[in-house]
């Protein structure tokens, strides 16, 4: 049995804070986009809700993987933001207060 | 900081080791948990062979249902009723009892859960599919989230796939790694629509409780708005207090089977025996994709219609299709079997892909993470159709009449499950890996033989379905463990010969 590779912990720092864009940051872009389209879509608000809570589904997954395609954490983190600042923005502008 | 590998495929397939390690032993046990609740009637037919199964009506079994629960259960403020019926031989009912759910089978003709063994049958994978016998919501938000990484694995993993169809007619066995990723490939690619499809509408079944914010926000945190748009058919008043009896049953389900234009399925009463009580029903989903496509609401006392609904919103029609095509309830019994076999499939997938971490970290790091995946994996990989195998036969083994028996056969599966996983924890691997899969191919092959030695098998669909399906897994079982016994089997052949 060989002794396991130790790994820089600059890597390991760098893998835990995507993993926290991945799974916090991920989430709220999707959460963002349920919110944007809830309240942006011209049609009922049931409706809206719902396709909402789909379209933030499919967003979970795609954002998890730029988060760990991006080529550092930074990037990973600058991502997550500039995309919860648009669909953030969308639905602020559509009248949602947080 | 560097990237965790460079390159997109490089940096996606790490992602899918790591995703689908992290979940991979819970979604084993959700993907064959709800592989098996694809035949959730028929496993509740199998596990009472008291009641005998025949063509019912469900309207027929419904009354008689509401009319036991109304001697029995006069006090309860709900009653929900899944009707026996061509797939189900008994009604399924639950009622609240004081502060906690109670739940029994009932016999289509009497209404009476007397003589009937109290199992939960096929409910219990069912219920552990989506939420792993964990208090609300928390089994909930886990299985959601784990059919949500199980989508990021997917995606992850077609991406790491480099020779998509050469791929499907590659299979090497007995080459170690090389194998385990050929048939976890092969797995992958066969049925990759169906692990798509499955693992996000999965997901969606429970978005309302992973992803409710647009509906919030939109609502501006009114719930109770929400929920009125939502279920424009759902009447919701408080209860007067004045009693009143319900309204003749068997007329008004009648009435409601003639304006859905197909079978009843879910049944509520609220309130029953008050002048306020409320008779919900729901059409079945047998007959079309999207679930609960018509919901009548009646006065409970007079059979008047308080509230009625067709689905035909665009998006809530495509949610609900959705969610149909996760619960397959639609299906015929080819599209049925179809589900099933691609279950298997699936689970088949997790199963190689936890064993091939291994297999690809084998010659390199093994450190103690190595050694604790290497050691759950055997436990659940290994051991969890030994679980399973344990509530079937619970069901066959304990006494008939048992006090708590419906709890007694979930405790059957729990126990054994944490027996096999101590047992993969302190034994050495390769050993475990043999003996845990002789257990788990025993366990299976004893289901239709302990079946037959209790008299209660039957040349029935649930009957077959169930021996043969076990009789399959424990062949499949005991083949893989025979690869673990073989060199032990020659050693003692050798000793023998040399002792001749």
């Amino acid at each position: 049995m060989t002794k396991a590779r130790a790994l820089p912990v600059r890597y390991r720092l760098g893998v835990a804070a995507r993993v926290a864009a991945a799974l916090a940051g991920g989430y709220a872009v999707a959460a963002l986009v349920a919110i944007a389209l809830g309240v942006a879509l011209p049609i009922a608000r049931e409706e809206a809700g719902t396709a909402g809570a789909l379209a933030g589904m499919l967003a979970l997954p795609v954002a998890a993987m730029g988060c760990f395609w991006a080529k550092s954490a930074a990037r990973a983190w600058a991502g997550i933001l500039i995309a919860a600042a648009l669909f953030g923005g969308i639905a602020w502008a559509a009248g949602w207060r947080p | 900081m560097a990237p965790v590998k460079p390159g997109f495929r490089p940096s996606m397939t790490w992602l899918h080791d790591w995703s689908g390690l992290v979940i991979g032993w819970l979604l084993l046990a959700i993907a064959l948990a709800g592989t098996l609740a694809v035949f959730r009637p028929e496993i509740g037919s199998w596990a009472r062979p008291e009641v005998a199964r025949a063509a019912v009506d469900p309207v027929e079994s419904t009354q008689a249902a509401i009319g036991w629960l109304s001697a029995h259960a006069a006090k309860s403020p709900a009653w929900y009723l899944q009707p026996a019926n061509d797939r189900s031989s008994t009604t399924q009912a639950l009622w609240l009892d004081g502060n906690d759910y109670v739940t029994r089978a009932l016999d289509p003709r009497t209404g009476s859960p007397a003589g009937i063994r109290d199992t939960l049958g096929g409910e219990f994978f069912y219920r552990f599919h989506f939420e792993l016998q964990l208090p609300y919501p928390w089994g909930r938000i886990l299985s959601a989230s784990a059919a949500m990484l199980m989508v990021l694995a997917i995606i992850t993993g077609i991406v790491a796939h480099r020779r998509f169809f050469a791929d499907f007619f590659t299979f090497r066995p007995g080459k170690g790694q090389r194998s385990w990723l050929d048939a976890h490939n092969l797995l992958g690619v066969a049925a990759l629509p169906f692990h798509l499809l499955i693992s996000f509408t999965g997901a969606l079944t429970l978005a309302n409780l992973l992803m409710p914010w647009g509906a919030i926000a939109g609502y501006r945190g009114d719930e109770a708005a929400l929920r009125r748009d939502l279920y424009p058919a759902e009447v919701t008043r408080a209860a007067t207090g004045r009693p009143a009896p319900l309204v003749p049953i068997g007329p008004l389900l009648r009435r409601a089977e003639q304006r859905i234009g197909g079978h009843i399925g879910l049944i509520s009463v609220i309130d029953p025996g008050d002048a306020s009580a409320v008779i919900s029903v729901t059409s079945a989903d047998d007959d079309r994709l999207q679930i609960a496509h018509h919901v009548i609401s009646f006065d409970g006392t007079t059979g008047r219609i308080l509230a009625e609904q067709v689905e035909r919103r665009p998006v809530l029609s495509v949610f609900n299709a959705f969610y149909g095509l996760h619960t397959a309830r639609f299906a015929g019994a080819l599209s049925r079997w179809l589900y099933f076999i691609s279950g298997w499939m699936l689970t088949g997938l997790i199963a190689t892909g936890l064993i091939l971490w291994t297999a690809k970290r084998r010659e390199r790091r093994r450190g103690r993470g190595f050694a604790l995946v290497e050691r759950l994996n055997v436990g659940f990989v290994g051991g969890t159709p030994a679980a399973f195998a344990a509530f079937f036969l619970a069901n066959r083994l304990l006494p008939v009449a048992m006090a708590g028996r419906q709890m007694a056969e979930v405790h059957a599966v729990f126990w054994t499950w944490g027996a096999v996983l101590l047992f993969g924890a302190i034994r050495r691997p390769e050993r475990a890996w043999t003996e845990l899969l002789t257990l788990s191919a025993a366990a299976c092959a004893a289901i239709p033989l302990v079946d037959i030695a209790c008299g209660t098998a039957r040349a029935d669909g649930p009957g077959l379905g169930v021996g043969l399906t076990a009789l399959l897994l424990a062949a499949g079982l005991g083949h893989a463990a025979r690869r673990g016994w073989r060199p032990k089997l020659r050693a003692m052949r050798r000793e023998r010969a040399a002792v001749a």
